[in-house]
């Protein structure tokens, strides 16, 4: 099998070091940035923390080196979806490419590409902590499932998800990933804003009642948005929410999109409360709380060049 | 015999008054320092920028050591309205004293605390503070007014004075749609200026694309809009078109060199003070409440500041 990581950041690396221990598939990695990319080539692609593992394989800047590929695995931050497989296509025309990314939106950038495309959604985490060399974070699971209107095969799709389980990314393949998807974009929409606008760690957000208020209002409209495409949640986003404010799991996080905000980096607002918010326009359910909140981050970005 | 004036608090718009005032009434000044009063007594007010003048003033950080006044413009941050309420209790007895703070419910404190006759006010005036004695005046706008426990005469007489000193003003038989237009816009500006960081550009008025800034200021001002209505009040003027107006001169003045207007609960956000919050988006939430009216926005707008002012 060969699977080629298309946005080789932290997520990216995390599954293209790990993918890259199994002797039946060979792995490529592609990025813009060309000093991780030398570093790859050179001396594998480290990670530690939470696993230490060397992987050796193959990366380029440039798509044109990519070989046909079974597999895509699409890791770039959101706003960089549609350049990034724009770029890439070709490889993938006869395989399936895969998202692995933040809020929804990603597949439909792929599909404008790619014959066929794999919905997912994934919870391990880390940092770039220099070209090379990702600190692993979190361990977490990886649910993998059809794109429905331009679906992969099931066989497909299990084969990728056993090739990451053995890998050490425990993976799942199941026939509807959208509950899984909108469980953690409701969560990610309705927290992460929050922490990127007020300066607040996840748990200082949810201790302050007023804006642990808002909070729900934002997964409410999430919630009307999924119920109305007819996902059902696979968890509770208000439980996940309650569980990652405790002090011993992510009390002192910063949000992403918190860091995001800090280095004055485009955030993936427009995936996350942006990305609720068009599908709700597209099945007439009004999500007035999100467009406010996409509408402050993105003034927020502005403040930046004004 | 010349009027007697004193105003409470030498922040920008209090010296702008003091300064102007100067020049036809005997001033006094009322500070919260007393090297800022000191200050005041050694050097004089100097305004300069769209008037150019040094005014003498008497000036005192207790307010025992003022003498009488005619009229006292009480022009505190809305924050220290109490405090200030609570200085002058049983002083300038003869004085009408009016409020010139953002929001609703100034009139409403300084009435607990003295039976001065009371005039309603807000200001569009804005200013820069250089030092403690010199504030440059930028936009030379007017002060609207109107009676709140006095007579409409009581404020068509202050209406002259501010005239003859270099003022512009306004009197209302009824502040409330001028105040209201007012509120409804500064709950609005202020607030997305204090979250995003952005002081008031034309993204305020933008709304071609669906993700434009604009969309969410005039979410806010329909939903503040609503209140206004259910409280039976008529706007004096749309919010709305006074931000894309704000804007358009702010583009203006921006193309000559000046810097674009950081709203104030911004520069309170950005100096890390306690905003205004409370007597602006408050006591609009507050009136939203007793009318048994939803504003989800300006909740989350409100609770978002507060955050922003603990973080």
């Amino acid at each position: 099998m060969r699977v080629c990581v298309v946005g080789c950041g932290a997520v990216g690396s995390l599954f293209a070091a790990n993918l890259a221990q199994l002797d039946d598939v060979e792995v490529w990695a592609y990025d813009v940035w060309q000093a991780h990319v030398d570093a790859i080539n050179a001396n594998g692609l480290r990670l530690s923390g939470a696993g230490d593992v060397t992987g050796r394989l193959r990366a380029t800047t440039d798509a044109a080196e990519l070989p046909a590929c079974d597999f895509g695995i699409v890791a770039t931050k959101a706003m960089h979806t549609a350049s990034a497989i724009a770029a890439t296509a070709r490889a993938f025309e006869g395989g399936a490419v895969c998202s692995v990314q933040n809020g929804v939106g990603n597949e439909e950038a792929i599909a404008a590409h790619a014959a066929r495309v794999i919905r997912g959604t994934t919870f391990p985490a880390g940092k770039i902590l220099e070209p090379g060399h990702v600190q692993w974070d979190v361990r977490g699971d990886t649910t993998l499932g059809p794109y429905e209107p331009k679906p992969a095969s099931m066989d497909s799709i299990e084969a990728l998800a056993d090739a990451c389980t053995r890998g050490g990314m425990p993976t799942s393949a199941v026939a509807d990933a959208r509950g899984a998807q909108w469980r953690k974009v409701i969560f990610n929409a309705a927290t992460n804003p929050v922490g990127a606008l007020t300066g607040l760690t996840h748990g200082r957000v949810c201790e302050d009642p007023a804006l642990r208020h808002l909070v729900t209002g934002l997964v409410d409209e999430g919630k009307a948005v999924a119920a109305v495409q007819g996902i059902e949640l696979d968890a509770d986003p208000e439980d996940l929410i309650d569980h990652a404010a405790r002090p011993d799991v992510a009390y002192g996080h910063k949000a992403s999109m918190l860091q995001d905000v800090e280095a004055h980096r485009s955030t993936e607002v427009d995936w996350l409360n942006g990305g609720i918010a068009r599908f709700g326009r597209e099945h007439g359910v009004p999500t007035p709380l999100n467009d406010a909140i996409r509408a402050l981050v993105k003034g927020l970005e502005a403040s930046w060049t004004s | 015999m010349k009027p007697r004036v004193c105003v409470v608090g030498a922040g920008v718009i209090g010296s702008l008054y003091a300064g102007h005032l100067a020049q036809v009434a005997e001033v006094s000044v009322l500070t919260r320092r007393a090297e800022h009063a000191a200050a005041l007594e050694r050097d004089g007010l100097r305004i300069s920028g769209k008037s150019d003048l040094v005014a003498r003033v008497t000036a005192a950080d207790d307010a025992s050591w003022l003498p009488d006044a005619d009229l006292v413009i009480l022009a505190t941050k809305a924050t220290e309205v109490e405090a200030a309420a609570e200085r002058l209790a049983d002083r300038m007895r003869g004085a009408t004293v009016m409020t010139i703070q953002n929001g609703l419910g100034a009139e409403e404190i300084v009435a607990r605390h003295g039976e001065w006759p009371l005039v309603s006010a807000v200001t569009f005036m804005s200013g820069v503070r250089h030092e403690d004695t010199h504030v440059e005046y930028e936009l030379d706008t007017e002060t609207w007014m109107g009676p709140y426990r006095s007579s409409f005469e009581t404020v068509e007489g202050i209406e002259r004075l501010l005239h003859e000193s270099g003022l512009r003003a306004r009197s209302f038989r009824d502040l409330r749609p001028a105040q209201w237009s007012k509120l409804i816009f500064n709950a609005t500006v202020n607030t997305v200026a204090a979250v995003t960081n952005l002081p008031h550009v034309a993204a305020f008025a933008a709304v071609g694309a669906d993700t434009d800034l604009g969309l969410l200021v005039r979410d806010l001002m329909d939903e503040g809009k609503r209140v206004a209505s259910a409280a039976g009040v008529e706007l004096h003027e749309d919010p709305w078109e006074m931000n894309v107006h704000a804007v358009q001169r702010g583009e203006t003045e921006a193309a000559e060199g000046h810097y674009a207007h950081v709203p104030s609960m911004l520069e309170d956000i950005r100096s890390g003070r306690r905003t205004e919050v409370d007597f602006i988006t408050g006591s609009l939430i507050r009136e939203a409440d007793r009318l048994g009216l939803d504003v989800p926005l300006h909740r989350a707008m409100y609770r978002l500041v507060r955050a922003r002012e603990t973080a």
